[in-house]
């Protein structure tokens, strides 16, 4: 045995060198029987019907449009895709195209992943600002749509507790949001406000950091990106931290309970803190009695987070010609128009928007886009974005839970810090 | 397990006739070739991932990034143990989870065992109850068990029910209090079943022969139990001890399904924090680091075990 062993590590390693020298296609290098290129998509959209079947839809028009190209999709469940992208990333075997999370896009540019967009200025300069990814003054990511929070209420719930409806105009204030909540609590609901804390993930930074910098706090120091101190530990923030940790030991919230706007359509909650893609389904069951209301003004005036899913074209990729001429085809308003009324999401242009049933002049998820276009805040576009997220998301998850609220941002902030630090700065001086 | 090799008769050695050697040496190859599926398995998933980790665990590597890993000494563990607190905490969570679902599993396990260890019509359903959970994946037990643990879930509802409302029960997951005890109840509750059909077979082995000389003697089903069945179980005890212990100390899916390490850390565990430092966080340098550390805790762990339970001749 012991003279032997040589021979088993080595086939081992033979063995592994086989294994990482497989699979390249779809790259831009493969071509089909008649003389195509092919090329490879991924999407994040298994178990998303709505979704997909709009991306079939292109598909099949661009690949009978022209015949130089074929673009073939995969789809991934939303859970593993980030996973899928760095694994293929790291053994070199990304798709041409690929769809990310908005936040997550400059952290993949930087590690290289990702080439620069090269669309038509037209094109970008006609989508939404939080449709567009930018990362080192270059375009990286687009997409199709943006999705906005709002507060799902019903009319008849809140005049019949004498509660003002607020608008853009004049959103609640801080004080009178704090006066709905107990107003409502008293008026018998258990929980008056569903705001999502069930759900885990991306979810947490993106729906509760917009609170955050309401407050007048941030998840970072955007003038230079090195450095959490004094953004996510100032005072603003541990007023968010105590306000939100209120939340719960007042009973106004509570993280048990179904992931969704299940409970407000049950009439359990007055209020539910949750995002476009639930609207049509709350429209269908509660109809005109449902209103769509800003956050509330928490010092800085209401936030919402932007930046949604986008599309990008992999470094590897091998024709970018045919990606781009795919990317090209795709934008076209009606394509735009048919994501947002299936998927129920904030179309990227204009155009789009007015040929929309929901999103147009007098559609019933009007106000989404007027939120989308006056209280987005993009998540920080820096490569740290990945730390930030899973810090803010452990350091909100402890306050919830009754943490004390400075040093548990305080910790937050070292961890971000030290991250920061051993990635020298991530390319920011 | 304490395997004891079976001893062979030390071969004279004679004047080696090639037929012989080459026998020998056609069995050699042979032997090789049966191991060589799982050798390769072996060293391409368990070995070089190992020395893989043990090299990183001196660097600074990112899960992704443009700049090359530096060298960085002992950094990661100086970090793991002074600057790290969620780590320690960990650390402190995992030993807790394994000091006392070992003891309770096992000998939950024998006592199931030994009730289900008796000729009598309908035994098998009985098994088969207690074996379900087992082939259950842990990730489908353990949505079910966050169900059931909710504020007015299942559990609450029952308690509530029996104390004719005198005692609402907690939000079980959301109390730093409580939370870890939650995780062991169905994790002893999951994998309990497994470790019965262990205990089992070594009840099985013992000989029938031994209880009736036992009934001869007169001796009480306790004295039976400690003087016969016992003594007989011991390699099987060796196995089962080392068993849990290595599992429980590898606590991971329960944790990544149910709380995610919260309520304030107070469920978080070495892998799982390993997970989120490595992949979560991108610092693959310090999760290898972290990873390294575990490996030798438990080889350290398994080891005195063995040392301990071991034959004393």
């Amino acid at each position: 045995m012991r003279t032997r062993t040589p021979i088993l590590v080595s086939a081992g390693l033979v063995t592994a060198i086989a294994l990482t020298g497989c699979g390249q296609a779809g790259q831009g290098d493969t071509t089909t029987a008649d003389g195509r290129t092919q090329l490879t998509m991924w999407t994040h959209s298994a178990g998303n019907p709505a979704e997909l079947e709009v991306y079939e839809q292109i598909i099949t028009d661009f690949n009978t449009s022209q015949d130089d190209y074929e673009v073939v999709h995969e789809s991934f469940p939303q859970g593993a895709y980030n996973d899928a992208i760095v694994a293929a990333a790291a053994s070199g075997d990304l798709p041409c195209l690929l769809d990310l999370d908005g936040p997550i896009m400059p952290n993949w540019a930087w590690a290289g992943y990702l080439q620069p967009l090269g669309l038509p200025t037209e094109i970008t300069d006609a989508l939404l600002p939080t449709a567009v990814g930018v990362w080192d003054d270059e375009i990286y990511s687009a997409g199709y749509w943006d999705a906005a929070l709002s507060i799902f209420a019903r009319k008849s719930v809140l005049d019949a507790n004498g509660i003002r409806i607020p608008t853009v105009e004049e959103p609640w204030t801080q004080d009178e949001f704090a006066e709905v909540l107990a107003t409502l609590k008293s008026a018998g609901y258990e929980t008056p406000i569903d705001i999502g804390a069930e759900d885990k993930g991306e979810w947490w930074p993106y729906a509760y950091s917009p609170f955050l910098q309401s407050f007048g706090g941030d998840l970072i120091d955007r003038s230079t990106m090195l450095s959490s101190d004094g953004a996510l530990n100032g005072p603003d923030a541990v007023a968010w931290g105590e306000w939100f940790q209120g939340l719960f030991t007042d009973g106004y919230a509570n993280n048990s309970g179904t992931i969704g706007n299940q409970e407000f359509i049950d009439d359990e909650v007055a209020l539910s803190y949750t995002g476009v893609w639930n609207a049509v389904t709350a429209l269908d069951e509660v109809g005109d009695d449902l209103l769509i209301l800003p956050p509330p003004d928490l010092g800085n005036g209401p936030k919402i987070g932007g930046g949604s899913w986008q599309w990008a074209i992999s470094s590897s990729c091998n024709d970018a010609d045919g990606a781009r001429a795919y990317l090209e085809f795709s934008f076209q308003d009606k394509y735009l128009t048919e994501f947002a009324d299936k998927q129920v999401v904030i179309p990227a242009t204009d155009a789009a928007a007015e040929a929309s049933k929901y999103f147009g002049e007098d559609g019933a998820l009007r106000p989404f886009v007027e939120f989308s276009q006056q209280y987005a805040v993009l998540r920080p576009e820096t490569p740290a974005y990945a730390v930030i997220s899973t810090t803010f998301e452990t350091a909100a998850k402890d306050i919830m839970n009754g943490a004390d609220v400075q040093q548990t941002l305080d910790q937050a902030v070292s961890e971000i810090d030290a991250n920061i630090e051993s990635n020298d700065g991530y390319g920011f001086q | 397990m304490t395997v004891t090799p079976p001893t062979v008769a030390a071969e004279e050695p004679r004047r080696a006739s090639r037929r012989f050697r080459s026998i020998k040496g056609r069995e050699t190859w042979a032997g090789f070739g049966m191991i060589a599926p799982a050798g390769i398995l072996l060293v391409l998933f368990l070995i070089v991932p190992v020395i893989l980790a043990f090299a990183l665990s001196f660097t600074n590597a990112r899960l992704i990034s443009p700049n090359p890993p530096r060298f960085v000494g002992f950094d990661n563990f100086i970090r793991a143990f002074t600057a790290d607190p969620v780590f320690l905490q960990s650390v402190g969570n995992t030993a807790v989870f394994a000091l006392v679902v070992v003891p309770l599993q096992a000998g939950l396990g024998l006592l199931l065992a030994v009730l289900v260890n008796r000729r009598m019509r309908g035994i098998t359903a009985f098994r088969v109850i207690f074996f379900i959970p087992v082939v259950t994946s842990i990730v489908v037990v353990s949505i079910l068990w966050k169900f059931m643990y909710q504020k007015d879930g299942l559990i609450n509802s029952m308690i509530d029910a029996l104390t004719f409302g005198a005692w609402q029960g907690v939000d079980w997951l959301n109390d730093p209090n409580t939370a870890l005890g939650a995780i062991i109840v169905l994790s002893i509750w999951q994998a309990v079943g497994f470790h019965m059909i262990i205990w089992l077979a070594g009840l099985q082995t013992i000989p029938e022969e031994l209880y009736e000389a036992a009934k001869m003697d007169g001796a009480s089903p306790w004295r039976q139990f400690t003087s016969v069945t016992w003594p007989g179980l011991r390699p099987t005890m060796v196995f089962v001890l080392v068993t849990i212990t290595i599992a429980a100390l590898g606590l991971f899916v329960q944790i990544s399904v149910m709380t995610q390490g919260g309520p304030v850390n107070s469920t978080s565990t070495i892998v799982f924090h390993a997970v989120r430092k490595g992949y979560a966080q991108q610092e693959i340098g310090y999760a290898a680091a972290i990873s390294l550390i575990f490996f030798v805790a438990v080889l350290a762990i398994a080891l005195i075990q063995r040392r301990l339970t071991r034959e004393k001749d």
